[in-house]
């Protein structure tokens, strides 16, 4: 039984891959790391408060702009925050290599454009 | 060391045998195994402690990570004790679609024990041929619920995921692949000769030694002890579904091989039904962010067994108790049973043949009554300073870590 | 003089037998993964994990007995290696025959087994002390087999050398066929000698960690595994020759690739037994042998005694 699924694998192709060389695309909606829109967001933190690791931090300043910091590190990957999110300024993304050797490259920052620029005096 | 002829052999925690950290300490005479001495807590994070002061909707994802394998039976547990405090009224969809994920987690799990215990009697062949049908199930997950593991389904009051008619054919497809090259393992467990000459005899456990002992499971299943929750106290869908409890006479490790394989038909028979029956409807209800003061005790047929789930809630936005009473910690006592006079070459086999899963089961057991000291309660400082004070007693001295240790956390 | 260092060092000796074994092992692994349906490791592999053990570092335990902790991979090595000297490779006769090499093969082929319970004995460790003596418990079991069958071949040719075998068995064509029985049952006994599935019972992973090498590590455990791969190919040699020693005739270069093919052969035979069977128990593999395996090879010896008497005169 066993020989002759055996024989049999040794001539056909094999089920592995040769990672990182050959790569398998992820399927839709998998839950790698999210991606943050400073634009869409209102500053209501109730991601904050729903994030079971507390990776994300929101600072919403007086006239309105926003400054968020992911941490990939304290991520759970659970996509909690996408769900809570009532602006969708949260989504996946199927993105899955994310590791570093520096831990400070693991906490990413996103700022929305200042609402009320000052002109640069020439 | 031989000086009755006895031998201590500790296997544990670390050991290749193993795949979490336990301690077994085997006494041997020659081949023969005459003591077993079991520690387990070697992967007790406080699990349980870390609940209190998360909100429901974070407890989900803790309760969820406390195993791998079985993550999903241990967030929908959670999530029908909450469900059952505040009163809430899941939609059928909801049922069906957790049952499904239930079912396809069940497949998973078992096709890993396959894969193990082919492994752990020397069959490495077994073992990448059912891990490589197991990807099937995986990808699967993923296109369901969005990762391989973990899948994080579950909301309070319902699912937090549809799925769609492509996905439905998706999985119709591969419950076609998957029946096909089950049968074909079927086919090996009873006609490989070698494998049934390692796994017959081997872990005997009689029908009122696994009342006795507490098996559950199909660890108890095996012995002829027909108790499975989806039929003694259905929750989910299970109440409107039709399967059968797979029993097996052989009451040893052969037995439970043969249970598993025949549970796997089964849930593949099962899984068919959910798709054909699948209802229409929400799949979620708004639950509450605070639930209100009551407790519940809820009960899930995880595959190692029967999983429990006991919470307390007291009208926060915080449980006050959560208690996780996992299969494996029932299945451990018979494993000292199960060992007496035997060889040690049949140790890893009986010790995976309850697949423990000892990450589920390391949680907090208090032992209480007549003659034993009064217990006492501790405040976090004051368990730190004790820990202190013992490894210093130990000869490690760890106060000076605690600089490093202040500026690493910052 | 230098023709003997060349002969020593490079070929058919250490440098040979290095490049050999390395080969051999990639092709069992090679051939194992594809049995399994995996793609496998590619052909440097052997070698670079034997550059990687020689670059670690290695530890002999406080409580083991450091000599001879020390030296059982170098024996083991040399057994095997001298043992290769006497096998025909690129004619009838090897470098240093004589009347009873086949003897001498045979007990160079034990030392390696009496070192692995040597070196895992001495290392104290309670792990490897049950390796060692599972080692020497199988060695008990398959050797009566193994050398039955060997022995037998040997007794149709009335000698007991490897080239008087073979020069035998080119004079009489067609009588190599008289020992396939012989050819089946040394198949299944080489794996105990090798402790490969379903016997690598001293070697069992899932049970006592990795028996007899537990507390090997860096240049002797490289050594060892080193040891290992030629016991290997001396076994598979050792098998083609006595058991299908056909086409020597023919020109040395025809003779060598045949060889190699012969050897290619019987390793494949290894891998695929390796990859259908599960390991057995010892108490298992003892009532194997005894019940089914030593009758067989007396069957052996009894066909060819039958067929010298009818046959020969």
């Amino acid at each position: 039984m066993i020989l002759k699924r055996a024989l049999y694998h040794l001539v056909r192709k094999a089920a592995t891959i040769r990672y990182p060389y050959v790569k398998t695309p992820m399927p839709d909606k998998f839950r790698g790391q999210i991606s943050f829109d400073p634009k869409k967001c209102i500053g209501c933190k109730i991601c904050m408060r729903d994030c079971p690791a507390g990776a994300i931090i929101i600072k919403k300043s007086e006239e309105g702009d926003i400054e968020a910091e992911i941490d990939l590190g304290r991520c759970i990957y659970c996509a909690q925050c996408v769900d809570s999110c009532p602006k969708k300024a949260v989504q996946y993304t199927a993105r899955f290599e994310l590791a570093q050797s520096d831990r400070k490259i693991l906490k990413v920052r996103y700022r929305s454009e200042p609402k009320n620029p000052v002109k640069k005096q020439p | 060391m031989h000086d009755s002829g006895e031998v201590n052999i500790p296997i544990g925690p670390q050991h290749p045998a193993l795949k979490e950290p336990e301690s077994f300490l085997i006494t041997l005479r020659g081949e023969k195994i005459t003591a077993v001495n079991i520690k387990i807590g070697y992967n007790h994070r406080g699990i349980e402690k870390a609940c209190e002061e998360r909100t429901y909707i974070q407890d989900l994802y803790l309760i969820e990570r406390i195993c791998g394998i079985c993550s999903h039976s241990h967030s929908t547990c959670f999530a029908q004790a909450v469900e059952e405090i505040a009163a809430l009224e899941v939609p059928v969809r909801a049922l069906y679609i957790r049952s499904l994920i239930g079912e396809l987690e069940r497949i998973h799990s078992h096709l890993l024990w396959l894969g193990v215990a082919g492994h752990e009697i020397g069959f490495d062949t077994l073992l990448m041929y059912t891990w490589r049908d197991r990807e099937v199930v995986m990808d699967l997950l993923a296109l369901l619920t969005g990762n391989r593991v973990n899948y994080g389904i579950n909301t309070i009051g319902g699912v937090r995921r549809d799925i769609s008619e492509e996905q439905i054919k998706e999985v119709k497809g591969a419950m076609d692949i998957l029946e096909e090259r089950t049968k074909y393992y079927v086919d090996i467990a009873e006609g490989e000769a070698t494998l049934s000459k390692r796994l017959s005899g081997v872990g005997v456990l009689s029908y009122d030694d696994a009342l006795r002992l507490g098996a559950v499971g199909p660890t108890a299943r095996a012995s002829g002890v027909e108790r499975d929750v989806r039929k003694d106290d259905p929750y989910a869908a299970y109440a409107e579904l039709d399967f059968k409890v797979i029993t097996d006479k052989h009451a040893d490790v052969y037995g439970r091989t043969l249970v598993r394989l025949k549970e796997l038909m089964e849930s593949y028979k099962i899984v068919r039904q959910i798709i054909k029956d699948l209802p229409e409807g929400p799949i979620v209800i708004k639950a509450p962010r605070k639930i209100p003061a009551g407790e519940a005790l809820s009960r899930y047929e995880a595959p190692r067994g029967e999983d429990a789930h006991y919470v307390l809630a007291n009208g926060t936005e915080r449980p006050e108790r959560v208690k996780v009473r996992a299969p494996t910690l029932a299945n451990i006592q018979a494993v000292t049973h199960m060992l007496k006079d035997r060889y040690l070459a049949d140790m890893p086999i009986v010790i995976a043949a309850i697949d423990p899963c000892f990450s589920c089961a390391d949680r907090l057991v208090s032992v209480d009554g007549p003659g034993l000291k009064r217990k006492k309660t501790m405040t976090w400082e004051a368990l730190r300073l004790f820990g202190i004070e013992w490894h210093k007693k130990q000869g490690i001295d760890i106060s000076s870590l605690n600089k490093k240790i202040s500026r690493m956390i910052k | 003089m230098a023709k003997a260092l060349f002969n020593i060092l490079i070929f058919p000796g250490f440098l040979f037998l290095f490049v050999l074994g390395l080969a051999v092992e990639y092709l069992d692994r090679k051939l194992y993964a594809k049995f399994q349906n995996r793609i496998g490791p590619r052909w440097y592999q052997p070698a670079a994990d034997f550059i990687k053990l020689l670059g670690k570092e290695d530890m002999v335990p406080q409580e083991a007995d450091a000599a001879v902790f020390k030296l059982m991979p170098a024996f083991a090595l040399a057994a095997n290696i001298t043992a290769f000297l006497y096998i025909p490779i690129w004619e009838k006769k090897s470098l240093f025959s004589f009347g009873g090499d086949v003897i001498v093969v045979l007990y160079l082929l034990t030392l390696p087994t009496l070192t692995y319970f040597l070196g895992g004995w001495y290392s104290r460790s309670v792990y490897a002390m049950l390796g060692a003596v599972r080692s020497l418990t199988q060695l008990f079991a398959y050797e009566v087999p193994l050398f039955t069958c060997i022995l037998a071949s040997a007794l149709l040719a009335n000698t007991w050398s490897l080239e008087g075998m073979a020069l035998f068995y080119s004079a009489h064509p067609g009588y190599w066929l008289f020992n396939l029985t012989g050819f089946a049952v040394s198949l299944v006994s080489l794996l105990g000698k090798l402790e490969k599935v379903p016997f690598d019972i001293p070697e069992a992973e899932t049970e006592i960690v990795a028996g007899s090498f537990t507390e090997y590590g860096g240049r002797f455990l490289a050594f060892f595994r080193m040891s290992m791969n030629i016991e290997l190919t001396v076994g598979a040699g050792l098998l083609a020759a006595v058991f299908l020693p056909f086409g020597l005739d023919l020109a040395p270069a025809f003779v060598f690739s045949l060889f190699i093919i012969k050897v290619v052969f019987i390793i494949g035979a290894v891998s695929l037994v390796r990859s259908i069977m599960a390991r057995l128990r010892l108490d298992q593999m003892i009532n194997l042998c005894w019940k089914y395996f030593a009758p067989l090879a007396f069957l052996q010896v009894l066909i060819n005694l039958l067929a010298k008497w009818v046959l020969i005169r």
